[in-house]
């Protein structure tokens, strides 16, 4: 288990690139897990602190991550609910930067890959390339760009591959036959499945139709399916992995504990650990 | 509505590098449907009627083309107004909102969803909501509720429930986020009525041909009563839909200059403005498309700042950045204090009170020493402004 450097986050040491590629790092994980499903927790960056999240990301492979999902605070989050959208702002204010989550990347991907959730502009505005040079020296594995649909998505996709890093793209339950077949024939890492129609956040019940998108999911691709929006609990954590989900990604109800709880990184492990069990084999 | 389009025309997803569709997945077969709905429509004899007898019973188009006398003669030289607020609601914003809604019914959407900074927009689309019987839900900043607040009753009155928006700096920008939030969730059942010539594909191309009726009007008027063309056209410029919309008729004119006028805020060598297009800079990424944007190096969208609600935004249609790169048009700010002093000056030299945002389009006006015939589009009335005019001039 590495532990966080206790230098600064942010002082621009980000090490050399990877030489592993990106993509095989998360299928292994999606191959070794010994669970129902990879347990993928998301953690957002810099919330409530850049030390604090990087103590957060490692009590959550303590307790069973197979991937971490890195959210990057964004003015602007437009797939996000309120939870995610807050934590950002404060994230912000707190004085967040672009190389302090890459530093946090660093902290966690010692141990289990990372994949980026970082909205288009914060990638395009740098540069392509040199973002993504920037990502791949902070050893995380692969990007999610939830405002970067398909059709736009070429540029970053081939800079992505140059560099080992798996763009994961989205699909949702509107996503047409159509367009779900060009998705996931390019999916790289895995295929993220919106469970609902709508943004980040928990919910009562998992949404109706998410075993249907599931499955058309699954029958688009090669790569593994992994679930998210709207799981919170262990029991829902437990349907999506019978429904067929390779993985399962939980995020507002991590960042609410986090908000919420005196000690964040145990409080948020205690979470993630109860998950673990609603994914477990032998239960 | 132009009678120029055919099926050959595409509905344009780029403006030069500028334009595309940067949004969620969840809303991509949404975008797609609205553009075949319009493809659609405007080539269907009986859409177009329809759109046209509204704008011309309901909204009470054509508007007036009114030389402004006095105006005329302070500068020694022509001034024409189109008078958008005389449209019906008090602005342009309704040719939009009326020729929107009627998609939305062919489309089989009975919710409406829509964004606003001043409130005009947002007036007109609860407008067309009521006349057409949709449900309607307007975002709205908690800081533009308080500085637009007779527009916030104008809507609640006409139907619509406004849902004031606290987060960021409670103006346009976090009023769209949220209308984009709700059309993520309720994409199904909903059209979002999005206001200017910004956001996704097809929305900038569909919003300026609705709006291109401004110019169109005043084109073949100014034509009929001068003979000869305007030199300059002049409109202010937020997300910039009534500078397209009356833009639009005139691009092929290469004699016309075209101007667009931004907030200047506190000044453009201030961070406290919104005038994207004439600070320059790279371009970004807001609500869908990519354009002239005001962001920090890592690409943080930054807060805009206008005494204007309706120019309070730190993006602008991607077809404006497209023009400014081509040398097509060109884009000027104007500071709070000196739209103030030409919202001012309009109102008694003319007896027109003008919007602040019309008043930044004015001032530039009043600051040109030449020129021939100068159309200016007077996008819309100040009514809304009164209050936040009188709290900050002098007596």
């Amino acid at each position: 288990m590495s532990v966080a450097r206790a230098g600064r986050f942010g002082d621009g040491s980000e090490g050399s690139v990877s030489p592993s590629g990106g993509a095989a790092r998360i299928a292994d994980a999606f191959a070794n897990h010994g669970k129902l499903a990879a347990l993928m927790p998301y953690v957002m960056a810099g919330f409530p602190t850049l030390e604090e999240s990087a103590r957060i990301g490692q009590a959550c492979v303590r307790a069973g991550a197979d991937v971490i999902e890195l959210g990057v605070p964004y003015s602007d989050p437009l797939a996000d609910g309120p939870v995610i959208h807050e934590a950002g702002t404060r994230a912000l204010a707190a004085g967040s930067s672009i190389g302090g989550v890459l530093e946090v990347a660093r902290a966690i991907s010692a141990d289990v890959p990372v994949v980026l959730m970082c909205y288009a502009n914060m990638v395009f505005a740098p540069g392509v390339e040199s973002f993504l040079d920037r990502l791949a020296r902070s050893g995380a594995s692969g990007l999610i760009v939830p405002d970067l649909p398909y059709g736009e998505a070429p540029e970053v996709l081939g800079a992505c591959e140059q560099r080992g890093l798996a763009l994961v793209p989205l699909v949702a339950p509107t996503t047409t036959d159509q367009r779900l077949a060009a998705i996931g024939a390019q999916a790289r890492g895995f295929l993220y499945t919106v469970s609902v129609v709508g943004t980040t956040g928990e919910r009562r019940a998992l949404g109706e139709r998410f075993a249907e998108v599931v499955r058309r999911a699954k029958s688009s691709t090669d790569v593994p399916v992994a679930l998210g929006f709207g799981i919170g609990t262990p029991e829902q954590a437990a349907e999506a992995a019978a429904a067929g989900a390779d993985g399962v990604i939980v995020g507002t109800r991590l960042v609410r504990e986090a908000a919420e709880a005196e000690r964040p990184a145990e409080a948020v492990g205690a979470v993630v650990e109860a998950l673990a069990a609603g994914l477990s084999p032998a239960r | 509505m132009s009678g120029a389009e055919t099926e050959a025309d595409p509905v344009e997803h780029r403006f030069g590098s500028y334009g595309g569709q940067y949004v969620p997945e969840t809303l991509m077969p949404a975008l797609a449907e609205l553009e075949q709905a319009w493809l659609e429509a405007r080539q269907d004899p009986g859409f177009r009627a329809e759109l046209e007898t509204l704008l011309r019973d309901f909204a009470g188009r054509p508007t007036a083309l009114y030389r402004a006398r006095r105006l005329s003669e302070r500068l020694g030289r022509t001034v024409y107004l189109k008078r958008e607020d005389l449209n019906h609601t008090g602005s342009h914003k309704l040719n939009n909102a009326l020729g929107q809604a009627l998609l939305a019914k062919r489309m089989g959407k009975q919710r409406i969803i829509a964004e606003t900074g001043a409130g005009q927009h947002g007036v007109a689309t609860a407008t067309v909501c009521a006349l057409l019987g949709l449900e309607c839900v307007i975002y709205m900043g908690v800081e533009d509720t308080r500085r637009q607040r007779p527009n916030v009753q104008r809507m609640e009155l006409l139907g619509a429930s406004v849902r004031p928006v606290d987060a960021g700096a409670r103006t346009l920008k976090e009023a769209t986020s949220a209308a984009i939030r709700d059309w993520v969730t309720n994409v199904e059942g909903t059209h979002y009525v999005i206001g200017s010539v910004v956001g996704p594909a097809p929305y900038p191309a569909l919003v300026r041909d609705l709006q291109r009726v401004i110019g169109d009007e005043a084109r073949a008027e100014l034509l009929d009563r001068e003979g000869r063309l305007p030199s300059r056209v002049i409109a202010c410029v937020g997300g910039g839909s009534n500078a397209l919309g009356i833009f639009a008729a005139f691009l092929g004119d290469e004699e016309v200059e075209l101007v667009g006028v931004e907030a200047g805020g506190d000044g453009i060598d201030t961070p406290r403005h919104g005038a994207p297009l004439t600070v320059g800079g790279r371009a970004g990424i807001l609500h869908g498309a990519r354009s002239a944007v005001m962001q920090d190096e890592e690409g943080q969208i930054v807060e805009a700042h206008s005494i204007s609600a309706g120019l309070d935004y730190p993006g602008t249609g991607p077809q404006h950045a497209a023009l400014r790169d081509s040398g097509r048009a060109r884009y000027v700010a104007v500071t709070d204090s000196d739209a103030l002093a030409a919202f001012r000056e309009i109102t008694r030299l003319e007896g027109i009170i003008p919007a602040l945002e019309t008043a930044h389009a004015l001032a530039w006006v009043l600051a040109q020493p030449d020129g021939g015939i100068d159309l200016v589009c007077l996008s819309g009335r100040g009514d809304k402004d009164l209050a936040e005019v009188l709290g900050k001039e002098q007596p």
